[in-house]
């Protein structure tokens, strides 16, 4: 924390701007949101790397040229208006695209500088890497026991099943309320503790990097905050790619942001990435009008 | 709207009311008047078997095979026939019904699926005479009496197959739209951990569709019982059967029994202890389809509250 501290204030001194930044924690409509989290260092090696990437659904062209460098054990948010293809973007990640059949990714995604795209690539192996928590919560309709044990199960694991749940859920914060109800029906939990189920469920299978899209878009402020400090402990051993609504919950835990926009043209909307950097900088001094506009609520 | 609002302009248009009125009891009556029809077959079903029981003696009801011209009145025959043709029938549409039901929910592109689809529900509305001509004049000679050489000319193991053809178009259909109807929140949570297609179908959407698919084979054994053409023209019993368990005989099903001796122009029609066998045959049917939908429905009701 002391770090964010410091990057923090380097960066208002920096800029000459400290007296921007609200200095009571209360949410608002509109101003600038507070940043607190973030550790982003330019010594961390970069994971995934995009160049160029456009995404097409069939002739539409959802999302052009997003080029974003994302640093390992950071965590790196995508913040911007609906339909501006953050989803599409982070689904072409883990090749969730490759199930609808429009799909088309241009340019290079490189994972570990391998070309997530290149021929050859399986995209579930792909996903064994790079796991995923969706929007909304899905759980299986299995027990939470088996909700977790499935991922290991199928990728092979031979280890101790029971210990594997265990320190899963453990891990998600989860395993306090649902030890008792292991073998209970997952769709019984309320949509926090789905989930947490749900990022139970991804660490189980030890990816090198989680992808969440906005993973506490239907939860209240309570399982939210929970979730984020879950992201703040899996960082120590996860690279995080979040998308977000929350311009606050944005500011709060990532190290990098990358603000995506949207440009209506003739009626089609294609999305692009305005701006990509430090958390700290894009909330306090974005180098972009658009951006400036958007975290403080002017937007559209 | 400046107006106060008294009652009358709540109370609305008499002769609107009076026609809801009618067209309601209209309906009543077209409700009521199919029930009295359920009603009056039942109790007539139930009436001449009666009549037919209490003229037998119960071990009349077990010799060696069902020959009702002659006094033979052998129930299990027309079980047993009824079970190996509607088992046969099963075998060849649940894997054939499941599997093209899975191909066309998850592998096919929709352009295979807007093909196949509609090429499956014609199938489906085949007049079972014409499955029947076929598996007499097709599946005896050239499927049946080629695999097995001991086989009988005409074989309950060929209405078996006729039986199994009919009833997989409605494993396909109704299973596909039991699998189609899982979330596809499930289908991602699956892929997104990691698996693969094989393995999303065995582990996540079969177990999310049991239900419907469960239903699915429920409909598709009521309906292989009920069967009777196919059965009456390909499985090779005229005027009755002997009791037997290998499916290379012929034999005769519950339907088959009814059909073969209730023709218009048979004489046996209208009087006698054989006729009346008829309706206790018939009676026994209506129990086992009556058992086999309610159990369906109890599934697809609880299909229908899963996820
Ligand atoms: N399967 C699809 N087929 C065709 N177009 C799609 C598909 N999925 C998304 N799109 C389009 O791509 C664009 C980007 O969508 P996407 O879901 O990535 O936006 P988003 O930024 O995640 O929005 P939100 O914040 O509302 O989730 C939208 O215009 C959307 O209509
Ligand atoms: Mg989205």
């Amino acid at each position: 924390m002391t770090d964010s501290i410091d990057l923090v204030s380097d960066t208002d001194a920096e800029t000459g701007k400290s007296g921007t930044r609200d200095p009571t924690p209360t949410p608002r409509v509109s101003g600038r949101p507070r940043v607190t989290g973030g550790t982003p260092n330019d010594a961390n090696k970069v994971i995934i790397d995009f160049k160029d990437v456009d995404v097409y659904y069939g002739d539409f062209h959802a999302v052009d040229s997003v080029t974003v460098p994302v640093r390992e054990k950071e965590i790196t948010a995508f913040i911007g208006p609906s339909g501006c293809g953050k989803s599409t973007v982070l689904r072409s990640i883990n090749r969730m695209n490759d199930l609808i059949e429009s799909a088309r990714v241009e340019g290079t995604i490189t994972y570990h500088g391998v070309d997530l795209y290149a021929p050859g690539v399986d995209p579930v192996e792909v996903r064994r890497h790079i796991g995923m928590v969706f929007q909304k919560p899905n759980p299986f309709p299995k027990s939470i026991y088996e909700n977790i044990a499935f991922g290991p199960k199928i990728a092979g694991f031979k280890g101790n099943m029971d210990d594997l749940v265990e320190e899963s859920l453990l891990r998600a914060a989860l395993w306090n309320e649902v030890k008792d109800r292991l073998t209970e029906t997952a769709l019984a939990l309320s949509g926090g503790q789905q989930q947490r189920l749900c990022i139970a469920r991804a660490i189980a299978t030890s990816p090198d990097v989680l992808l969440m899209d906005e993973p506490a878009s239907a939860l209240d402020p309570i399982a939210t905050l929970r979730i984020e400090d879950l992201m703040y402990e899996l960082k120590q051993d996860y690279t995080i790619i979040i998308v977000t609504h929350n311009m606050q919950q944005a500011a709060r835990v990532s190290d990098r942001t990358a603000f995506f926009s949207v440009d209506v043209n003739e009626g089609r909307r294609t999305g692009r990435l305005v701006e990509f950097t430090e958390t700290a900088k894009i909330f306090t001094s974005p180098q972009q009008r658009e951006t400036e506009d958007y975290i403080t609520g002017r937007f559209g | 709207m400046t107006q106060p609002l008294t009652i009358e302009g709540l109370v609305g248009d008499r002769k609107r009311r009076r026609r809801e009125r009618r067209v309601k009891s209209l309906f009543v009556l077209a409700g009521l008047v199919s029930i009295a029809i359920s009603v009056a077959i039942v109790v007539s079903l139930a009436g001449e078997a009666w009549s037919f029981l209490s003229q037998v003696e119960l071990s009349e009801l077990f010799t060696v095979g069902w020959f009702p011209r002659r006094g033979l009145f052998d129930i299990p025959t027309l079980l047993i026939a009824t079970t190996i043709i509607a088992g046969i029938g099963m075998i060849v549409a649940i894997p054939l019904g499941l599997g093209t039901a899975s191909y066309l929910a998850e592998y096919a592109t929709p352009r295979a699926r807007r093909w196949l689809k509609p090429t499956i529900e014609v199938l489906a509305g085949i007049p079972s005479v014409v499955l029947g001509f076929w598996a007499l004049t097709f599946i005896s000679p050239e499927v049946v009496s080629r695999i097995f050489t001991s086989a009988k000319p005409f074989t309950m193991m060929a209405a078996g197959l006729g039986v199994g053809v009919l009833i997989t178009p409605l494993v396909a259909t109704v299973s596909e739209d039991a699998m189609r109807s899982v979330p596809r929140e499930l289908r991602e949570a699956s892929y997104g951990l990691g698996a693969d297609r094989a393995t999303t179908v065995r582990r996540v959407v079969f177990p999310a569709a049991l239900s419907g698919i469960v239903a699915s084979m429920i409909l598709a054994l009521s309906r292989a019982i009920g069967e009777t053409m196919i059965v009456f023209m390909a499985a090779g019993a005229v005027g009755g059967a002997l009791r037997t368990w290998d499916p290379l005989d012929p034999g005769q099903t519950m339907t088959a029994a009814i059909a073969s001796l209730a023709t218009g122009s048979d004489q046996v029609a209208g009087e006698g202890l054989a006729f009346q066998s008829l309706f206790f045959v018939g009676l026994l049917l209506f129990l086992i389809t009556l058992a086999l939908n309610s159990v369906s429905n109890r599934f697809v009701r609880k299909y229908r509250e899963q996820y």
